[in-house]
């Protein structure tokens, strides 16, 4: 395992919807539940983090925000899409103003569904994105060598 | 002179090598107790490194050229205050070599251009003007009892100077909290998550620079306990067990002063670190002038 996945800082972008997810998100992520044992930080930096975790689906004010924060941050870098709105835009697909999930925006590498996203859930993606995490940690190390 | 210098540059090299390991050891500690102080289990001992090890391992990048330099110079400044303090050397000359170090750090903060970053830089501006009267102070205060700026006269000295500066000492205790940039007064960088203008004075350093930064705050937090412990040591070898068990009962003193209190504004900052200064440091300083 690289020292990408021993360490994953994580910053949260609620994009839109109920919110539901989000407070489920913010809710995982509290002192509580003691994330910073597996070195876990909540950080609001883009520049500083690893996971991106969005809920919410994507629309044309937000679209901006998540491109931006995603471009911020540094490879190697994971996405997980929190809920049924953040992977397909789920009950407000049809809104006028929704685009649709947050794969419309910039590429998710984890789908955790759910309405709203169940903590195991949560702790599921989590975990296959480390995995994610540590392949495209080593794709980094292997081209940094060969540059 | 001549070995003057070849003593600073062995003690660098022996203060670069020890103290990254001692700092981030001592980083892993700080964390698990203030897990614990939380109800928390709190990461594994050697979490900070790990951190520094990703960081390292992240995408180059960084808003213009000149950040990471000024970083690079602040962390050798900080080693190089270490280097002179460690090999015996003069105080005044590590104090001013750890300002210099602070000045490279606002600088890299300021020459990105970045609002937050920027408000962090201002912020660090204001805390080194909070503590660096005091800790000139604690510098010739030493030198009064001591009669010489030179660390190595410690080891023949009759009795520890703490029997003179206790006074200073104390106000030494209150600006540490500052330096070691812990709670109530962590208003430019804080470790804690998402209590800061985005990450402060650190907004727009990422990857390797950051790591950086973790790493000189290792080594100048040894550096500062370093500083408490000077003021036990005296010409009885046994003294060194005791400045050390001083040190450490210093920083957890600091990390249960970081858990339980929360950050003040500036104002209370500034205002309070010169009056603490003026009043212990001050008096202190008369009474070794005139009894
Ligand atoms: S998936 Fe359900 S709970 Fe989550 S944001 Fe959408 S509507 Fe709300």
């Amino acid at each position: 395992m690289s020292f990408a996945t021993k360490s994953p800082w994580v910053i949260h972008y609620d994009a839109s919807s109920c919110n539901g997810c989000d407070i489920e998100v913010l809710a995982a992520l509290c002192p509580g539940f003691d994330v910073e044992r597996f070195g876990i930080i909540n950080t609001g930096n883009p520049k500083h983090a690893d996971i991106f975790l969005v809920t919410g689906s994507v629309n044309e004010q937000n679209i901006h925000t998540i491109k931006e924060i995603y471009n911020q941050m540094l490879e190697p870098k994971v996405v997980i899409a929190c809920g049924v709105c953040a992977c397909s835009a789920g009950v407000f697909h049809d809104c006028y103003n929704v685009i649709g999930g947050v794969d419309q925006a910039i590429p998710v590498d984890v789908y955790a569904p759910g309405c709203a996203v169940r903590p195991e859930a949560i702790i599921d993606a989590v975990v296959e994105a480390l995995g994610i995490l540590d392949k495209k940690a080593k794709a980094l190390a292997a081209k940094k060598k060969g540059a | 002179m001549g070995m003057n210098i070849i003593y600073i540059i062995l003690g660098t090299l022996a203060f670069a090598i020890c103290a990254p390991v001692l700092g981030c050891l001592l980083a892993g500690v700080d964390r698990k107790i203030s897990a614990r102080m939380q109800g928390r289990v709190g990461p594994v001992l050697l979490q900070p490194y790990y951190d520094v090890r990703k960081l390292l391992g992240k995408e180059n990048a960084s808003v213009n050229a000149t950040e990471g330099v000024y970083v690079t110079c602040a962390l050798v400044f900080t080693l190089l205050a270490g280097g002179i303090f460690v090999s015996g050397g003069n105080l005044l000359m590590s104090v001013f070599v750890v300002a210099l170090s602070a000045l490279f750090f606002i600088m890299a903060a300021y020459s990105t251009r970045s609002p937050y970053a920027e408000i962090g830089a201002a912020r660090e501006t204001l805390q080194v003007m909070a503590y660096e009267p005091m800790v000139l102070f604690m510098a010739v205060g030493v030198y009064m009892a001591l009669g010489s700026f030179n660390v190595a006269t410690l080891t023949w000295a009759a009795a520890p100077i703490i029997t003179d500066t206790w006074a200073i000492f104390v106000g030494f205790l209150f600006v540490l909290t500052i330096k070691l940039r812990k709670s109530p007064f962590d208003l430019s960088y804080s470790h804690h998550a998402h209590q800061e203008l985005v990450k402060g004075i650190t907004t727009e350093m990422s990857g390797s620079t950051l790591a950086k930064v973790e790493v000189m705050h290792w080594c100048e937090n040894i550096l500062f306990l370093g500083w408490v412990a000077m003021f036990f040591v005296w010409s009885n070898p046994l003294s060194w067990v005791l400045a050390i068990a001083v040190a450490l009962a210093v920083y957890f003193l600091e990390i249960w002063i970081d858990n339980n209190f929360a950050r003040v504004k500036w104002q209370l900052l500034l205002k309070s670190a010169w009056i603490v200064a003026i009043v212990l440091g001050g008096v202190n300083i008369a009474v070794l002038a005139y009894w």
